[in-house]
């Protein structure tokens, strides 16, 4: 089975997300046109990065009675979506979130459960931490998604990994630094490192859509990648650019790599929940959340 | 240890996004700087005059009586090689209205009183040729505090900020910035003979790869010792970092009610564009 992707790495406006939508629409029906079967959408593509106080005033409810998720929903007709926006919950907490659509419904919702909250990063003082990292079924097989910061550590892909996820669907809006000789930035060196490891050690695609543009003084470096089960990259966006990257996704390469190098079917999920019991349970564990 | 060598290519693209970016979404196309003769505002025109068209950008030399030639011969070398708009607007008069009624003045006031009416002239052409102030000031001399506040630091938006003086001078030569320029030694032109590193007594070179390690790789004082660094210039430029620091930020706001400007009324200027 094949699906084909389309990386919508995109320039957001802050805080308008009426803007944002329709560039949203327009992009969803470019895709369409090139015969793609889900196109992605970066970190809080709805309304842009740095909010600050800007986070109620730009929270929207992943549903049919939402006006923006109306014209998303419907849009995801014949063609599947990921969306990134700020979620208000019934009780008024507000997370970073995606949204997976398809067939106009809402298949899943992750919220960011790593907040950033050093350096030039202020996440956690706006927004309250998602609490599951789950994986879900799509009409292409079972995918798992993450906001930037998530796949920083390295739980939440191994436990997507564990819960059935073959596809990996990572979304960034990830500020550049770390200006040095070499030709793309600290960052987006780090990125695509990690990604690539993680492609090949849970022998799965990973899909990277990262955003670009400014705010204020930072930059969004874009360069967004797809990696096989082989940890080759497949197509890669240019940096600082808006661009559409379409990419086909040969899901029997899960089973050729895996039939190859069989590390999932050799992962000994039972160690580690042994391990994982005895190390939190023992006095002075360094674990807290 | 301290390796300041940075991707020119890499630098000069974000930072021509950058000046496009926060010209454009504020609702301009131009912008506007004071052209010095020196290497900074030299790098900043350059880069302006790629992000938004020569044409686009309004170089302003504003010499003072005491300013020598060749900074207005350097400054023209910048502008031929650039295409900008230019234009020369002498600050004698309007300086020497405040500084002529002080016969004792020294020259810490004058130079900040040259400093001001430059500024007050670039703001003046912003509105004139509708364009936002382009700022040249980089990262060695902001961590310094070597700027006159409401002065040479006061700008729109500043693209060359977070380049430590070595950088400027590397990505000045990636820009083909013009040999004299890059290679002379940086003045406040104040005086006759006057020099940076003569004022403040280390070279660029040396105190770029101190901070470099102190403020980005975040030494503590005693490791840059450790390091090699001799104590005394580390105490010295330690001390400087932290005295001038009112220079880097916005004057506090006494805090009364429940949300005031600067603590919990926060927005990122790029707000709604």
């Amino acid at each position: 089975m094949k699906v084909k992707l389309a990386l919508a790495q995109i320039n957001t406006t802050l805080g308008v997300v009426e803007k944002n939508l329709e560039k949203h629409l327009t992009r969803i029906k470019e895709a369409e046109a090139h015969g793609a079967d889900l196109v992605l959408f970066p970190e809080l593509s709805l309304t842009g990065y740095v909010l600050q106080d800007l986070v109620p005033a730009v929270a929207h409810k992943p549903s049919l009675e939402d006006p923006v998720f109306k014209e998303l929903l419907s849009a995801s007709r014949n063609i599947d979506i990921t969306v990134g926006f700020v979620e208000e919950d019934v009780r008024s907490r507000f997370f970073i979130s995606s949204a997976y659509l398809s067939r106009e419904k809402v298949v899943h919702v992750h919220r960011k459960v790593y907040l950033p909250t050093y350096g030039l990063f202020d996440e956690g003082r706006f927004f309250a931490w998602g609490d599951t990292t789950s994986a879900f079924d799509t009409r292409f097989g079972r995918m798992g998604m993450l906001i930037c910061e998530d796949f920083w550590h390295i739980s939440p892909p191994y436990l997507l990994w564990l819960d059935g996820a073959d596809v990996f669907l990572f979304m960034s809006a990830s500020p550049g630094r770390g200006l040095t000789e070499a030709p793309q930035l600290s960052t987006a060196h780090w990125v695509e490192s990690i990604n690539r490891a993680y492609a090949s050690i849970f022998t799965s695609f990973v899909v990277h859509c990262n955003r670009v543009g400014y705010e204020d003084g930072l930059h969004f470096w874009g360069g967004s990648t797809v990696y096989n089960p082989d940890g080759e990259l497949l197509a890669k966006a240019p940096l600082q650019q808006e661009t559409l990257t379409l990419c086909e996704l040969n899901l029997n390469d899960l089973h050729h790599t895996r039939a190859r190098l069989p590390l999932l079917r050799d992962e000994r999920t039972a160690l580690v929940q042994r391990e994982m019991n005895r190390i939190l349970s023992r006095d002075g564990s360094a674990s807290g959340r | 240890m301290s390796d300041l060598t940075i991707n020119t290519d890499l630098a000069r693209s974000i930072l021509t996004g950058f000046i496009h970016s926060e010209t454009t979404r504020a609702g301009f196309s131009k912008a506007v700087l004071g052209l010095s003769g020196g290497i900074d505002s030299a790098l900043s025109c350059y880069l302006a005059a790629e992000a938004l068209g020569g044409e686009n950008v309004l170089a302003v030399r504003m010499p003072y009586k005491t300013s020598s030639q060749e900074s207005l011969d350097h400054a023209q070398l910048v502008i031929d090689a650039t295409g900008v708009q230019s234009m020369t607007i002498p600050i004698t008069e309007m300086a020497d209205g405040l500084i002529n009624k002080f016969p004792d003045m020294n020259s810490l006031r004058k130079g900040n009183i040259m400093a001001r009416c430059r500024m007050i002239t670039l703001y003046d052409q912003s509105v004139a040729f509708n364009g936002l102030v382009v700022g040249t000031g980089n990262k060695t001399e902001i961590l310094l505090g070597y700027t006159t506040l409401f002065g040479d630091s006061a700008c729109a938006f500043n693209p060359i900020g977070d380049l430590y003086k070595t950088q400027v001078r590397q990505l000045s030569h990636a820009l083909c910035i013009p040999e004299v320029i890059v290679s002379k030694a940086p003045t406040a032109d104040l005086w006759a003979g006057q020099t940076d590193e003569g004022e403040l007594g280390f070279t660029y070179a040396d105190v770029d790869k101190l901070l470099y390690l102190y403020v980005d790789e975040r030494y503590t004082p005693e490791e840059c010792v450790e390091a090699g660094f001799e104590r005394k210039f580390v105490e010295t430029v330690v001390a400087r970092v932290r005295r001038f620091h009112f220079k880097r930020v916005m004057p506090p706001i006494a805090k009364l009610s429940n949300r005031t400007v600067g603590y919990d009324f926060l927005y990122l200027r790029d707000w709604g564009t």
